[in-house]
């Protein structure tokens, strides 16, 4: 992982603002952004966010307003849609609707004036590639989603960009299909070599397939990093709210440094490492993911903890805790979940190194 | 099932009754009319004998001289050509003019885009006579375009440019009448034109040029298509820019026929004539059917 990187795209300081009239709406704050070569990068936010706005100002659909982009150290902002050596794959695909699927495919290669012998050899190959090279006669209205979504992703690979840009494309398929495209991706991302850049809103789609993540909101990146530290290592509130279960307790710093402790309103007190700027007794809040949390049936009948509820997920259940007036989610495996039922009064236990202070 | 199935076309037939009839009554009527005249005799004071005759038709083609004898007669050939040729550059030059027009509507935010429609069909409020005798006023001696000529100093006081009462003056009228049902049509494809498509012909190297001509061309189709047989058919058989612009001196198909119904009282052959134009209208919308087909196969689906 740590070989020389090559520079994809370089993102720096980009504003966007959309001026309609009198009114303005910064859709991007001054984001700046590195996405390697031979990359799986996702960009990740809530609808929004300027998480697509970002990948049309690479794509070239929109003015920037503040700042550049550059493509392998070349500067693109200048150069229209046509001249930039990227593709995208559209949300709603935009195939072309009196084109069959090999001319859609072909599209791209057709012009970029390459040779017709080429234009074939390579149009079949990424037809084959996607495995729609039977269906190449179909029109795209005789297509299925999945189908459609195929000859969206040959459309854009076939002229072999530097960079394939895809604008949610698993967004409006059903959930099976959808997850046997992410491997899909994954694997064609692998295979092809091309540097992939990814927008959802989806986190297990972010989570599954990327080699990393922008985490965007309110057009300002909150956190970049591969998906384990992202899960693991939520810089901030938003980020630990957005991806995954997350309880977020408020609690009281009492000792401060590397093996500090803190005391929850739910009546705990945990031993976790404090951050430098946090002193004793300054509030907290502390972040743990509801599948770090143990919990044991209590002994003793003075217990705080109690069940509140369940919700059943089939290979799993969240579990809901009330302590000292303080909601807390834990999940279990399914099998361990029988031990417990609603009213049982409970012992919670919690683990060193997973529970961490987080910033608001 | 069956009996309820029946009972329901029948519902059908009876609620469409008075459709139907408006429909029989002032329109296939008329038709009728027209080519159960055409195929009788002519009275030379006007209206026709209830007699079985093919004359009218033959009168296209052949002519009886002043021997009795029948012989091929090339003028009003020759004036269905000259209506051909007159209505289909008034197509193409509605469609030059139209299709450049409708796009850039279809561009517009949508309170702009209302406007300029709106703007497009004001035409129509008017009585096309009264806007055709505006061009004579634009176009003729001393008019508004030779008093600007000779205001620049480029025509001298004299001279005329002799605009009116030519094939041009025809198709500048023919043009300014029809141009709004080239451009309504054209821009209703358009405007249903998924932005995306752009989008996307840009982002896989389309030049504008290559984006004109391999999308939006191919998917205005519809509305270009729709467009020029909405624009030829009536230049086919106008009569009121011919008349008042071409000042009536070259015969067209639409004069031709009102002059045998009012002045030359031949109404047989004016029926033919009208028959005639009008299967060849039927043929075009025919020809446009089969082309529309192809289309609405892709356009129908989402």
């Amino acid at each position: 992982m740590n070989d020389k990187k090559v520079n994809a795209i370089e993102i720096n300081n980009v504003t966007k603002i959309y001026a309609t009239g009198s009114s303005s709406v910064k859709a991007l704050n001054n984001v700046n952004l590195t996405i390697y070569d031979n990359e799986f990068f996702t960009l990740l936010g809530p609808s929004g966010c300027g998480k697509t706005t970002l990948l049309r100002l690479i794509a070239g659909f929109e003015d920037i307003t503040q700042g550049n982009i550059k493509l392998f150290s070349e500067e693109i902002i200048s150069l229209p849609p046509n001249k930039r050596p990227v593709n995208t794959v559209f949300q709603h695909y935009a195939l072309f609707p009196h084109l069959n699927v090999y001319e859609n495919v072909a599209f791209g290669l057709k012009r970029l004036n390459k040779d017709n012998t080429e234009i074939e050899k390579r149009t079949n190959e990424v037809l084959e590639l996607v495995q729609m090279k039977d269906l190449s006669n179909r029109k795209p209205n005789q297509l299925s989603g999945g189908q459609q979504q195929r000859v969206a992703l040959a459309r854009a690979l076939a002229p072999e960009p530097k960079v394939l840009l895809l604008d949610e494309p698993l967004s409006s398929l059903d959930l099976k299909l959808r997850q046997a495209m992410r491997v899909e991706l994954k694997t064609l991302q692998r295979e092809t070599g091309i540097t992939f850049v990814f927008v959802t809103h989806d986190q297990e789609e972010a989570l599954t397939m990327s080699d990393r993540i922008a985490v965007i909101s309110n057009g300002e990146i909150q956190q970049i990093g591969r998906p384990e530290d992202i899960y693991e290592n939520p810089s901030n509130q938003f980020v630990a709210n957005f991806i995954g279960e997350v309880n977020l307790l408020s609690g009281v710093c009492l000792m401060e440094g590397e093996n500090g402790s803190c005391k929850l309103d739910a009546g705990y007190e945990i031993s976790l490492s404090i951050p430098r700027n946090v002193k004793k007794g300054d509030a907290v809040t502390v972040f743990i993911r509801p599948e770090r949390i143990r919990i044991n049936k209590s002994s003793s009948a003075k217990s705080l903890t109690s069940i509140s509820g369940f919700t059943y997920l089939g290979n799993a259940a969240h579990i809901q805790l009330i302590s000292n007036k303080q909601i807390i989610n834990v999940t279990l495996p399914i099998d361990k979940v029988k031990n417990f039922k609603k009213g049982d009064l409970i012992e919670i236990e919690f683990p060193k190194d997973n529970a961490q202070v987080i910033n608001k | 099932m069956n009996i309820q199935g029946e009972n329901k076309t029948q519902n059908r037939v009876r609620g469409l009754l008075p459709l139907w009839t408006v429909i029989g009554i002032f329109m296939i009527g008329p038709l009728l009319v027209m080519a159960a005249v055409s195929l009788m005799e002519s009275n030379v004071y006007g209206g026709v004998h209830f007699k079985f005759s093919l004359n009218g038709y033959r009168q296209i083609l052949f002519d009886t001289n002043l021997f009795g004898e029948i012989e091929f007669n090339p003028a009003y050939i020759i004036i269905i050509g000259r209506s051909f040729i007159l209505a289909i550059s008034a197509t193409i030059l509605s469609l030059i003019i139209g299709f450049p027009a409708a796009y850039f509507i279809s561009r517009q935010s949508n309170k702009v885009k209302n406007i300029l429609i709106f703007l497009v069909t004001i035409p129509f409020w008017t009585n096309l006579l009264i806007r055709t005798f505006a061009w004579i006023i634009i176009l003729g001696k001393g008019g508004v375009i030779e008093s600007s000529f000779n205001f620049l100093g480029l025509l001298g006081d004299e001279d005329s440019l002799n605009l009116m009462y030519t094939n041009s003056a025809i198709l500048i009228g023919l043009v300014y009448s029809y141009l709004p049902l080239m451009v309504l049509p054209i821009y209703a494809s358009m405007e249903k034109m998924d932005m995306r498509l752009l989008e996307a012909a840009a982002d896989l190297y389309s030049s504008r040029i290559g984006l004109i001509r391999k999308v939006i061309l191919p998917l205005s189709m519809p509305g270009i298509i729709g467009g020029s047989i909405l624009v030829f058919v009536p230049c086919l058989g106008a009569f009121v820019a011919p008349d008042l612009l071409g000042g009536g001196k070259k015969l067209l198909l639409g004069s031709l026929i009102q002059f045998q119904f009012s002045y030359a009282r031949n109404w047989s052959f004016g029926a033919a004539v009208a028959m005639f134009l009008l299967s060849l209208v039927i043929l075009v919308l025919f020809f446009n059917a089969h082309i529309n087909k192809r289309h609405r196969e892709y356009e129908t689906h989402g």
